[in-house]
């Protein structure tokens, strides 16, 4: 019954669209099989949590209202009074979190599979980019309940984006809406966040992913010989599948039993309250900047950490462009030590900063 | 830019001499310099044993000669103490309230010093049974300088000041508290001992509560004397203005008048009035009304009554409390709960209140009020924990019906590879 409403229905639009091109690419798509095709669903598994982050979105922006009078009473109704309101946005929460944890996961494995390589020079750069506004949604997301913590942390985020030279200043009052953390930056992390961004982001990952189904999947360079395949459907598009499965349960079990709280209201006349801390993808570079001596020479210690991540950041955007050539493995290939030591300073920073 | 530094320090210069503690200060070291009276006594070491630079009539400039008289500008003692001078000297104890008097009882000096100080000191001492019997001539009362100190009087707000409130007390036991010295008046000298175990003294001695009741509070500062009958319940009714309105609109009140009985003391006791507890009503062991009521009696069924819903409201505001601790303890949302038993909780206070009326009805009615909003707190604290085990539940269901999903899918996607491989 359900077949024949199925089957009836993909002929009316048949009829009139012409499906067989679609259906012969799908069909005809393969996934190349290796040691390393694990890697491959990682962003995949990205791509679900921001379908997740998306959904979720749209049913807060139902009742949340932005303003320093309303935000954090509207996140109060949606905790205690919107039906499953607390499961949305524990799952909001945490979704965005497993998203940014998964990007990074995504972006280090396209970096030690080599996968950024001539011709998918652009790809990794979308892609870089895709992460930039992930980190941007985090930022301006943690600000919209308008709590002691996220009010604070926004202070000090913005405070760091100030202190960049020349830029620094007038980007801090364009992000803030002015000289201080107010009302006005509140409504403004919220167009970012509900407006620019997520149109920013669906664009670039429409891009992002038209390379990647047009060049096809990065197969490294031992996988030359044996070429073994796997067809996207149903074999991958199953496995994809599990995954998300697997993904949705452990967010389910994490919104359920760590729900977020909401913390205190924001009361911008109040001493920062102990324990301000950003975003724990943040806390590497706050940390960071916190070790840095307060002059190192005659530079300013933050302006030359602020300087040390965006060089950093642009060297990594542009990896494709100067990568270190070598055919060597493991630990004496230099690519494969910038990462491990990427990794490392991520890790060892983070941990610092949490126990510090 | 140097001049603009100059202007500046001599600015904040002017701003740090003024602050009024330094500005004081320095005046007191001048008069003690310029003085001739404390400069020559000073170097004789002939000040009087209690004499402290911090007093606060050398303070504001007041020397020895402002109180005993005689001529503080030469140091030649036949001038200086001559009686034509006005000397005095040292007053005799019964002279003392006077003495003091001179100035404390003339708004005229008073006021340049607080535009609203009291200067009815003297006249209420005269009205206490210290001034009275010191009128009589008995000098082993108190006078001024017994509560006061006669060179050694900082501000009543002052913490070494002897009437500060956390020093009365003690400074009331001096000699209250001594059998011997207090043996010809005929009253105990257990006071102390038994404020200090009583909730204003634990208060006041432990907690340092300076809201709660010393000596003064109760018996009145300079016109110190005891409560009388009619007199207790006003003195307690002061603070616990509930209670007494409750208690004049009591059936019990003229009767306790009638019969002489000490309305508050009766059953709180005075110096010793301890922590009320539900207890004290009732016809149980504890009870204070079992007291003068006997079984049988209208009084005891109404101590009955009221024991009863009050404790019916005590014990639904108990669950409801415990209720409220489960729901925060399971991570719930307790605002509204919260807010429904500080309803309770108020009605509760206002229930006590309401037993010193002796109208069971009266009890009743806030009881089913205070009963109604705690049974809202418990039915909301229920409706959260219930929320919170359907919350678990409903995962339990969602992921029982993923987890079946993804073992169908693993076991699907095996399949599809054997078929594969077996076709290979």
């Amino acid at each position: 019954m359900i077949k024949n409403i199925g089957q009836k229905m993909y002929k009316w639009a048949d009829d009139r669209y012409d499906l067989s091109p679609i259906l012969k690419y799908v069909s005809e798509k393969n996934v190349p099989v290796h040691n390393h095709t694990v890697w491959y669903y990682m962003g995949g598994v990205t791509l679900f949590l921001f379908i997740t982050q998306v959904v979720t979105g749209i049913l807060l922006l139902f009742y949340y209202r932005p303003g320093a009078d309303s935000a954090y009473e509207s996140m109060r109704f949606i905790l205690t009074e919107v039906n499953f309101g607390w499961l949305i946005r524990s799952i909001h929460s945490w979704s965005a979190n497993l998203m940014v944890f998964f990007v990074f996961v995504h972006m280090f494995s396209t970096f030690f599979t080599r996968s950024y390589k001539n011709p998918r020079e652009l790809t990794w750069l979308t892609g870089f980019a895709l992460l930039a506004l992930s980190l941007g949604f985090g930022f301006s997301g943690y600000l919209l309940p308008w709590n002691e913590l996220a009010f604070f942390a926004t202070k000090v985020g913005t405070d760091i984006v100030g202190a960049i030279p020349v830029i620094g200043k007038p980007l801090m009052v364009v992000l803030r809406g002015g000289e201080d953390v107010t009302g006005a930056t509140l409504t403004r992390f919220y167009a970012f966040h509900v407006a620019m961004l997520p149109a920013i982001f669906t664009v670039l990952l429409f891009v992002h992913v038209l390379f990647v189904q047009k060049q096809g999947m990065s197969e490294p360079d031992e996988n030359n010989k044996s070429k073994k395949t796997m067809p996207f459907f149903p074999d991958f598009f199953l496995r994809d599948a599990l995954l998300w499965l697997i993904v949705l349960n452990i967010l389910l079990f994490l919104s359920v039993f760590y729900p977020w709280d909401l913390g205190f209201k924001a009361d911008p006349f109040s001493p920062a309250p102990a324990g301000i801390a950003p975003e724990w993808y943040f806390m590497f570079m706050f940390q960071t900047l916190k070790m840095i001596p307060a002059h190192v020479f005659t530079i300013e210690g933050e302006i030359l950490g602020i300087m040390f991540f965006m060089v950093a950041g642009l060297a990594w955007a542009l990896v494709p462009f100067w990568e270190f050539k070598s055919k060597r493995k493991g630990f004496s290939n230099p690519m494969n030590i910038i990462g491990i030591v990427s990794i490392a300073f991520i890790i060892i920073m983070t941990i610092i900063g949490y126990t510090s | 830019m140097m001049r603009r530094l100059y202007i500046f320090l001599l600015i904040t210069g002017c701003l740090f001499l003024w602050e009024p503690n330094l500005l004081q200060a320095e005046v007191t070291e001048q008069l003690i310099e310029q003085d001739k009276c404390v400069s020559c006594h000073l170097e004789m070491e002939l000040l009087p044993e209690d004499f402290q630079k911090y007093d606060i009539h050398l303070q504001i400039g007041l020397s020895c000669a402002g109180c005993h008289g005689g001529d503080p500008t030469t140091d030649d003692p036949e001038l200086s103490m001559s009686p034509a001078k006005g000397f005095i000297g040292k007053p005799a104890l019964k002279d003392i309230p006077k003495f003091c008097g001179k100035c404390h009882s003339d708004i005229g000096i008073m006021r340049v010093y607080q535009p609203r100080i009291a200067t009815d000191q003297v006249t209420q001492y005269y009205t206490s049974v210290h001034g009275i019997k010191l009128k009589k001539g008995d000098t082993k009362v108190a006078e001024c300088v017994s509560c006061h100190t006669a060179h050694a009087i900082p501000s009543g707000k002052d913490g070494r000041s002897t009437v500060y409130p956390l020093n009365i007390p003690e400074m009331c036991n001096k000699c209250h508290g001594q059998a011997d010295y207090m043996s010809e008046y005929n009253i105990p000298t257990d006071q102390y001992e038994k404020y200090a175990q009583s909730v204003h003294g634990i208060n006041l001695l432990e907690h340092k509560d300076l809201g709660a009741p010393v000596c003064n509070d109760c018996h009145g500062n300079h016109g110190a004397t005891p409560p009388g009958i009619e007199s207790v319940s006003h003195v307690c009714g002061g603070c616990h203005i509930n209670n007494l309105e409750h208690f004049k609109e009591s059936p019990m009140a003229t009767p306790y008048v009638e019969l002489e009985i000490h309305a508050c003391e009766q059953c709180h006791g005075y110096h010793e009035v301890l922590a009320t507890n539900d207890e004290m009503v009732g016809v149980g062991e504890e009870s204070v009304c079992t007291e003068c009521h006997a079984s049988g009696d209208a009084g005891y069924k109404a101590a009955e009554q009221i024991y009863g819903s009050l404790k019916m409201f005590v014990s639904v505001y108990d669950s409801a409390e415990e209720k409220l601790k489960e729901v925060q303890r399971k991570g719930m949302d307790d605002v509204d709960i919260l807010f429904y038993l500080q309803e309770a909780n108020q009605i509760l206070i206002h229930t006590r209140n309401l037993t010193h009326t002796f109208i069971p009805e009266k009890v009743a009615e806030k009881t089913r009020e205070g009963v109604e909003k705690s049974r809202q707190a418990i039915t909301l604290a229920g409706t959260e924990i219930s929320d919170y085990y359907f919350r678990r539940r409903g995962f339990g269901i969602a992921s029982l019906f993923i987890t079946v999903l993804v073992i169908a899918l693993f076991f699907r996607i095996r399949s599809m590879d054997k078929e594969k491989t077996e076709k290979e």
